[in-house]
């Protein structure tokens, strides 16, 4: 059991890379804010495999974290802001 | 029984994550690596999350993970219409 | 497999950290340069719980990925465009004149030293029997801390000094903010699909707020944690235009920005009066005062990461008013930009 989590954590780590391709590939900005999304969502993926792994409950706190947080940053990236005279 | 069918699920999950980061990677533009991600990814994570869940030691953990996958189902379709709609923005020049 | 998979996932998740810090700073465009700190901020937080360190790591994620992720986003939109390609930003041009030259090399040199004793004090620490002294002194004395997390007995409670004066040096960070001058402009209204995720991420991360205060006792958490959260709650409003983002105003405000400092002060001189040391909690009230005391800090932090993201004084409610009933008479008149959705 402990060998299909550690796999499945490589797998998503190997996600997470791929994304990280992305991020530094990517000819616009929105191909890379997508890729830190994909970032985010492989994150929370290992936390969560590693909560069990570790047997430490409090990384399904981080995984929440980070699920939410990445909303965060994706709300941060497209508020449009106002000018001086709004 | 239970290991069995939570390492499918886990397994399907992984899965499906290395499929949509592979499209993230070939598909040509912005707009299907959006489709891409968001429909594959979500997959992928509720699948790993029912996988985990089934590990879990109690009800609180069980409401956190619910929690978590429906923060993620919906932080990510928002936020895949929120780029798009800013990366069309650019586009069109404003 | 076991024996390989691990290492493997180390190694992956190493090069992920040092490409990405490498790529944020190598990178001339600064909106990528943002986003790439926002990605390396997340994966440093995977690291950090590999680490088996959660309460790092919920701080991490928090403070590293989102917050400062819409500081930074927010500085540089706020940045002029440059008119033509020519005339790039200045950090360029500067690096090609002599004295540019020799600054990064001088501040090159620097880093390599600063990290060469950093590498040397960690193996010196590895290597010295025994190590693992502040462990124990921590578990040996926790019972009698108040709480049952070593992290928020170590910061509340055997260094509650730092902690206070850590408390002091944010209070006097906003009292900069503050100098600088008003706040930036805001931003405009949001879309109906925007609108939608702020209805619920706002509350959600209201109660993970809370949460993360009450569980800081017994399981990784604590007031920075729960501080930044809310304040990423209020980050979220502004960033839907929303005026009203959980900030009181006027004098309640400056009441919260003192808050944290002033509650710590309070119960250390109480205990003082009381013929205890300063700080010297007696154990049975020990856990009821340093909720107490997290309280009013986390909403000491949020207060102080909200005005930091506003970047400047909160205009005041009657400005606010009167700029409202310009805009709806300015908008009637056809001048409106945003776009449907």
């Amino acid at each position: 059991m402990t060998e299909l989590f550690l796999l499945s954590a490589l797998g998503l780590m190997l996600s997470l890379f791929l994304g990280l391709l992305r991020v530094l590939l990517g000819p616009g900005i929105g191909d890379r804010m997508l890729a830190t999304q994909l970032i985010g969502t492989a994150g929370v993926g290992i936390l969560l495999l590693l909560s069990v792994l570790l047997d430490q409950s409090a990384l399904i706190d981080v995984a929440l974290l980070l699920a939410l947080l990445a909303a965060v940053a994706a709300a941060a990236f497209t508020g449009q802001q106002k000018t001086q005279h709004d | 029984m239970i290991n069995i069918l939570s390492s499918i699920l886990i397994l399907s999950g992984v899965f499906f994550y290395l499929a949509g980061s592979i499209g993230l990677l070939r598909l040509p533009d912005l707009y299907s690596r959006l489709h891409a991600l968001t429909k594959a990814d979500n997959l992928g994570l509720g699948l790993l999350i029912a996988g985990v869940a089934l590990h879990s030691q109690d009800l609180l953990m069980m409401l956190k993970l619910l929690l978590i996958w429906l923060a993620v189902l919906a932080a990510s379709a928002t936020s895949a219409h929120l780029i798009a709609r800013q990366a069309r923005r650019q586009e069109t020049g404003s | 497999m076991s024996p390989v998979s691990l290492p493997l996932f180390d190694a992956l998740l190493l090069f992920s950290i040092v490409g990405l810090a490498w790529a944020s700073l190598a990178t001339t465009d600064e909106r990528r340069s943002v986003i790439l700190f926002i990605a390396f901020g997340l994966v440093l937080a995977v690291a950090w719980g590999r680490l088996l360190a959660p309460d790092v790591a919920l701080a991490e994620a928090a403070i590293g990925a989102g917050l400062s992720g819409a500081l930074l986003l927010g500085a540089v939109h706020r940045q002029p465009r440059p008119l033509s390609p020519g005339s790039t930003n200045d950090s360029r041009n500067q690096g090609a004149t002599g004295m540019g030259v020799v600054l990064r090399w001088v501040v090159t040199l620097l880093c390599t030293a600063l990290a060469g004793t950093l590498a040397w004090a960690l193996l010196h620490a590895f290597s010295s029997v025994p190590h693992d002294m502040l462990p124990r002194a921590i578990s040996g004395n926790l019972a009698a801390s108040g709480v049952s997390n070593p992290v928020t007995a170590v910061l509340l409670n055997f260094r509650a000094y730092d902690t206070l004066l850590e408390l002091a040096v944010l209070l006097t960070a906003v009292l900069g903010i503050f100098a600088l001058g008003q706040a930036n402009p805001g931003y405009q209204p949001a879309g109906p699909v925007f609108d939608s995720l702020v209805r619920w991420l706002v509350p959600v991360l209201i109660l993970t707020s809370g949460y993360l205060l009450w569980v800081g006792a017994h399981a990784p958490g604590g007031a920075f944690q729960a501080g930044a959260i809310l304040a990423a709650a209020g980050v979220v409003l502004r960033l839907a235009g929303r005026t009203r983002i959980g900030l009181p105003e006027g004098f309640m405000l400056r009441i919260v920005m003192a808050a944290g400092v002033g509650l710590f002060l309070l119960v250390g001189l109480t205990l003082l009066l009381l013929g205890r040391p300063f700080l010297g909690y007696p154990p049975a009230w020990a856990g009821s005062l340093i909720l107490l005391i997290e309280t009013a800090a986390m909403l000491s932090i949020a207060a102080t990461l909200l005005l930091a993201f506003l970047g400047g004084r909160p205009e005041s409610p009657a400005h606010a008013a009167r700029t409202e009933s310009a805009n709806t008479t300015a908008s009637n008149s056809g001048n409106e930009e945003q776009t449907p959705c």
